[in-house]
Parts: C-alpha cells; structure tokens; sequence
C-alpha cells in the first residue's frame, strides 16, 4: 500500500463519530459571520446596519487578489457590524444577523436532484467558484479559485483530491464521501475541467474501508478518476506528503504543488465546487464533527457559517463537567478556542472536546538526544535543532536549518519522550523567520 | 671552532637587524592610528553592551563620540549624566543634560483586577501567547505575564510577581537600556521621565477598546472617558483611540487627574500619602474665612 517515505507518526485514530450520518443543525438566532475566514486578506463588508438579506446574499466582497467573497447563510436582519471574538482568539470584525426564518435566493437550487453534465467553459466555472467564496475547506482556507488558476508556464497533469482525513477523531471528510458520493464525483469531474487535467487521484486512508468500496464503485461511472487507498500514517493529508505518496513526485523547498504537475483539493472543497457550480449555492455551511471522549453523542453536524459553537456542543449532548480544552480542529494541529461564542467559520473541520486529564501538558526534561523527532519529522528536519535555535534567539542558524519548510503537522511533539515543546519553539521561529525574509524582499 | 661561532652570531644578528627593518617598514606602512581618546571613553562606559544606547556596545559608541567629536544625540542610559560629564573634557564638549527616565510598566491587569477567564499552559512566551489568543485575561491589550521582558534584563532589575502575575521594575536598578520595551509584544512597557524624587503619574493602562469592553475585562482599564483630559490645566493629558496618555515633558505631578479618573487607572508612584481633609483643617478653613 501506499505512503509517503519520510518520518511520520501513527496516533490513535478515536475515529468516534464515523458511523454516525451527517446531521442538519438548526438555525441559530444570531449568526455572527466574521470578516476574515480565509488566508489572506480579510472581506470587506457591503450591507448595512438594518438591511435585509437572504440566504446566499453577498454581504462581504473579497478586498485583494488571495481574498475571498462572504455569502449571508442565514436569512434576516443585519444587527449589526461589530467585534466579535473568533477562533484567532481576538477580537476582529464581524457581520451579526438576526435570523429570521429561512429565506433563499430563488437562483439557488435546494433540491437533492443529481446535475452530473458540465455545461460550463473552464473560465465560467472559476469565476462560479469565486462568486461563490469557496476556499480550501481543509483547514487552510486558502481561496479555491485562486488555486485553480494555473499560472502561466506551467501545466497541471493531474488532480489529487485529499480524503485522507489523518487527523485522529475527524470524521467530516468521511462522512461526505460516504453521503454525497456522486455529488463529490461531478465536483471532481468539474474541477478537472477547470485544470484541463484528465486524471484525478483520491487519496484516502485504508481505515476507511467504507469510503474506499464506495467511491470504487462510484469511479466507475466517472472518467479519469482513481481511488488510491493510502495506509494509515499521520500526516498523510499534508499536500507535500500526499503528492508524495500518490504520484511519488517530492515538491522543492518552498515551492508550490504546481511546480511537480499536481493541484491537491480536499473532498469538502470539491463538494463545494459542485454546489457552488451546478446549484448555484455558495459556502454557506459546512460538516462539522463534534466529538470526544467524554462527549455523548459524538456526530457529524451540517452547520451553517456564522453559528456559535455552544449550539454545536449542545447537538452533541450538554458539555461534559470534567472539560479542560475545547479544540478547534483536531488534535495534533487544532487550536483550543477561549470562548464559547466563536462562530462555526468556513475552516473549522471539527470541534474536540478534551477531558481536563489528558488536556494537560506533560512535565518538561531535558532534550536526551534520542533523535525521535528528526526520525519521524515527515519534511526531512531536525526538530530538536530548530527548537534550540529559537530558545536562543538565533533565527539567521534556524533559516539556514530550513525552519521554512516546517508543515506544523506536530509529530516532533508528539513523540519526543521528554515532552518537549518542540513545535511551539518552531512556530516562534517560524514567524519570527518569516518577518526577516519578508523584510529582505521589501 | 671560533670561526664558525663568529659566523653564527653575524649570520643571526644579520637577520635580527634585517628582520627589525622590515618589521619597521611594514609596521610604519600599515600603521593603525588609532586617537588614544576611544579607549579612554571606552574605558568609562559601564561595558555592559546593552545596547541602550543605540549602538552595537561600548567600544563602537566611544568611537562614534571620539569620530564624530559630539555628544549631541548621544546617550547612554546607564551612565547618565554624570557619565557624559565626565566624557565631556575628553573630547573638549558639554552634554546636555538629560532627565533620567525609567521603564514604567503600564497594564495593571493583575489577577484581582482581571480574573483568568481561560487558562494558558504552553510554551511561556509572551510573543508566543500574543500570537494565540489575547490573554488568560481577555484583555487584548493586557500584560500576558510570561516575562519575556525579565528574560530581557541584563540588570536583574525585574522580576515577575508571582501573586499578581505581572512583572516589577525596580527604579533603583533600572538603567532604561529599553531592551524590556523591544522585548514586550504588546508595548506595554514605556521609558518615562523618573521624575522629581522619583515621582511619577501615568496612565497604567494601554487598553485601546471602548469603556464597556475594557471594562468588562479589567477592573482598572482606562475607559477613555476623558475626566483626566478635563482636569489638567497644563494640556499635559491627551486622549486617542479611547485611551488616556500623560505627556510625561508637560507633566507637573500635581496629582489632580489621579483623584478624578473613575476606574484608578491613572498611577501615581511614590508620593507621600494625601493628607486626609480632616475636621481640623476644615475648622482651619473656616477660621481663615
């Protein structure tokens, strides 16, 4: 079976929540849609206090080129246009709306019914995927459409669609590959067109037997589209190392997936693309796992954006007493939340509820020199290098020992014996590096 | 036999000479001049490379003086005046002189004054913590009290209260290098005026929020109310993005604007205590009428 070669670790899976089908959450009464839910430049906002809007009304247009447009998903009243806390644990600009009912615009299709032939032109179906604000829904929200324009020079050869879903306890991802297989399908097919590619690769790891039988038998219908069942090992689903495990190509240092031939999408981005294309409905909601051990019953929510995640934990069964950590995401790159009011936004895969015991951070020792971190490091680094340098401050020997190419996957935490903060050292040097280079290129 | 010992000892002193004049030639060629009056600065700067001063150590700022033949601009903290007086007759020019200033520490979000709402347990790192979330807390403009700043001091002139969870300066051993300013992420720490007998008044917070947020979070936030701003008389006070500053050059430490702010923001430091009206001085009041 197949992988990618270097490092990687294997965390207990506590996949909780996989048989459980997608569930539609209610409306919430307020919905708070923040301003920044993509990479790169935060919407700015084009109603106003007292409007009215609509289901899939525009209500924030993207402000630069790596932007993206906000669609409303509720129906109702603009409350109004205010700070709210999200999930960057600050206070930042956000539309709120006082939901009434539930009003869409007539051009979107709500039905279930299967549009499966493309009539759109290559250019038609990108500018659809930007007016209807879709980013890459993996969790790095960086915007599809800007992601699917090739620059020039250089040619895509094939598509690699992310199902891996490494993470231990998401089950987001697999629940749309089960539920909307044909859909997810079409979504592929379209965005094949948008590329000119004629194959497109699923990658998806073989603790999901279910999702593999199914989209096999799926593929068949469908042109160019190949299931690659991927042995299980974290973190598959990073771009470099699915490239890697699937066509076998190594992406340069600082490059981007294009370089080597390949556009990698996530399963749930290319739900999107088929909503956004063949319905004409924009993101304005997503699947949201909620799960842990102590929750009651862990589920799969189709939540709208802008919905507080205290309604989600509640579907979820009540919040357990013994909590100590919420995470938003899962549990190796997840970022626990600090408030209970922060909005489901178009990057949040999943809600981790953590009991206090095993929320704790383990006593720190002293680096032994094990060498486990460089071991299991799936970019090829020395971990325990990096954090040192960035304890004592000497960014020009953390550059030159690559902290750039660091994925943030968080194996060198994970599996260091000393319990050493090894990640959070090379985040701090990660950002202060970057500052330096982008003030070199000014 | 004796031959060859002359021959030895001419042969040796022939290559001492000629060696001596080369060495003569090289050494007069390449000479170095160096004006003996760099060591001499260098030799009363303190030597602690701090930086404070704006340059890269001691030795490069006494030959930036001695270069350059100037004391305008040019100040080093730890020294002080005195030190620049001393400098002075070296290069034959006076300093101004200058007040000496302190690093203030303006946030008073002690655990008291803002609860912890959450609970921080990574990496202790300030620039690390600024980069999660605002703070245990909430405050986004707050001390987030993992010291980075302490790490920061040469001089040990700081240390983190443990009951409050905010770091102290001591005025004694402050130098006002400024290299716990550079160090806080939040640039809550200022260099201040130290003041007449080391008084000073500030605003002890850099809250930017509107009064109901800020207050929401901290007991003792600025609210941006702008009390303060009325009561001086010498336009020392200034108010911007609802948050008070006290112009510590117009400032004449009278105390009026610490009686009027409604949340105790404002800071004064080592006055003696107010004298209580008291029924004496009322009655004395009245006499006087």
């Amino acid at each position: 079976m197949k992988t990618f070669k270097i490092g990687g670790v294997h965390p207990k899976e506590n996949k909780l929540s996989e048989k459980s089908p997608i569930k539609v959450l209610a409306l919430p009464k307020t919905a708070i849609i923040p301003l920044s839910q993509n990479l790169g430049a935060p919407s700015n906002p084009i109603v106003n206090k007292g409007d009215k809007v609509k289901v899939g009304q525009l209500i924030a247009e993207s402000s630069s080129f790596i932007s993206s447009h906000i669609h409303a998903p509720v129906s109702g009243t603009i409350a109004k246009i205010d700070e709210a806390i999200d999930s960057s644990g600050y206070k930042r600009k956000a539309i709120f709306i006082d939901v009434e009912g539930d009003e869409w615009l007539e051009n979107i299709d709500k039905s279930n019914h299967l549009i499966s032939d493309i009539r759109f032109s290559k250019e038609e179906i990108i500018a659809k995927i930007k007016d209807a604000g879709i980013v890459g829904l993996g969790g790095a929200t960086f915007p599809t459409h800007v992601k699917l324009m090739i620059p020039k020079g250089k040619k895509a050869e094939c598509l690699i669609i992310n199902g891996v879903e490494c993470e231990p306890y998401l089950t987001s991802d697999h629940r749309l590959m089960i539920e909307k297989g044909d859909e997810l399908m079409v979504g592929i097919q379209i965005i094949m067109k948008s590329i000119e590619v004629t194959k497109a690769y699923i990658g998806i790891e073989n603790n999901k037997p279910d999702a593999i039988e199914h989209l096999t038998n799926l593929s068949k219908k469908y042109n160019g589209i190949e299931i690659c069942p991927l042995k299980v090992k974290y973190p598959q689903g990073g771009e470099k190392q699915l490239i890697k495990a699937i066509i076998g190509r190594e992406v340069p240092s600082g490059k981007l997936p294009i370089e080597v031939g390949c556009v990698v999408q996530n399963v749930g981005t290319a739900y999107a693309v088929y909503e956004a294309v063949q319905k004409n409905k924009p993101l304005i909601e997503r699947v949201v796992t909620v799960t842990g051990k102590s929750v009651k019953n862990p589920t799969n929510l189709l939540t709208r954006i802008g919905t507080p995640v205290s309604l989600l934990l509640d579907e979820a069964g009540s919040l357990p007493d013994n909590t100590g950590k919420i995470i938003n995401g899962g549990p190796m790159m997840g970022k626990a939340v600090n408030s209970l009011e922060i909005p489901v936004v178009k990057g949040m895969s999943g809600l981790l509820v953590m009991p206090e015991k095993e929320s704790k951070r383990v006593p720190i020792y002293n680096c032994i020199r094990c060498a486990k971190c460089v071991s299991v490091c799936p970019m090829g680094l020395s971990p325990y290098l990096i954090a040192q340098t960035s304890e004592i401050n000497k960014e020009e020997m953390a550059e030159s020992h690559g902290v750039m190419d660091c994925i943030e996957c968080g194996s060198c935490s994970f599996t260091c014996p000393s319990g050493r903060p090894l990640l959070d050292n090379i985040r701090i040097s990660k950002n202060k590096v970057g500052q330096i280079i982008r003030a070199r290129l000014k | 036999m004796n031959t060859v010992i002359i021959y030895a000892v001419i042969t040796l002193s022939l290559i001492g000479v000629l060696s001596a004049i080369i060495l003569y030639v090289i050494a007069q060629k390449f000479k170095v001049i160096e004006d003996p009056r760099i060591d001499d600065v260098a030799n009363l700067l303190p030597g602690a490379n701090c930086g404070g001063c704006g340059y890269a150590g001691c030795r490069n700022l006494a030959e930036f003086i001695v270069k350059n033949e100037t004391l305008d601009n040019v100040f080093c903290p730890v020294g002080g005046n005195e030190l620049l007086k001393q400098i002075g007759p070296i290069i034959g020019k006076v300093a101004i002189e200058r007040e000496p200033m302190v690093a203030v520490l303006r946030c008073n979000g002690s655990k008291t004054n803002s609860p912890s709402k959450t609970n921080y347990d990574s990496l202790s790192s300030c620039y690390f913590a600024h980069s999660l979330f605002s703070g245990e807390g909430g405050c986004p403009f707050g001390c987030l009290g993992c010291g980075d700043c302490v790490n920061a001091c040469t001089f040990d002139a700081m240390y983190m209260d443990k009951e409050t969870g905010l770091p102290v300066i001591l005025d004694e051993k402050c130098t006002s290098c400024g290299a716990c300013v550079k160090a806080c992420p939040r640039n809550i720490i200022e260099l201040r005026f130290k003041g007449k007998k080391n008084r000073r008044i500030f605003v002890s917070c850099v809250n930017k929020e509107k009064g109901a947020p800020a207050k929401k979070n901290c007991a003792v936030a600025c609210i941006g109310c702008g009390k303060c701003v009325k009561e001086c008389k010498f336009e020392a006070i200034t108010l911007e993005n609802n948050l008070a500053y006290i112009h510590f050059e117009k400032c004449t430490l009278c105390r009026k604007c610490v009686e009027s702010c409604p949340t105790n923001a404002i800071w004064e430091v080592n006055f003696p205590e107010r004298k209580k009206k008291t029924a004496d001085s009322q009655t004395e009041e009245a006499i006087a009428n």
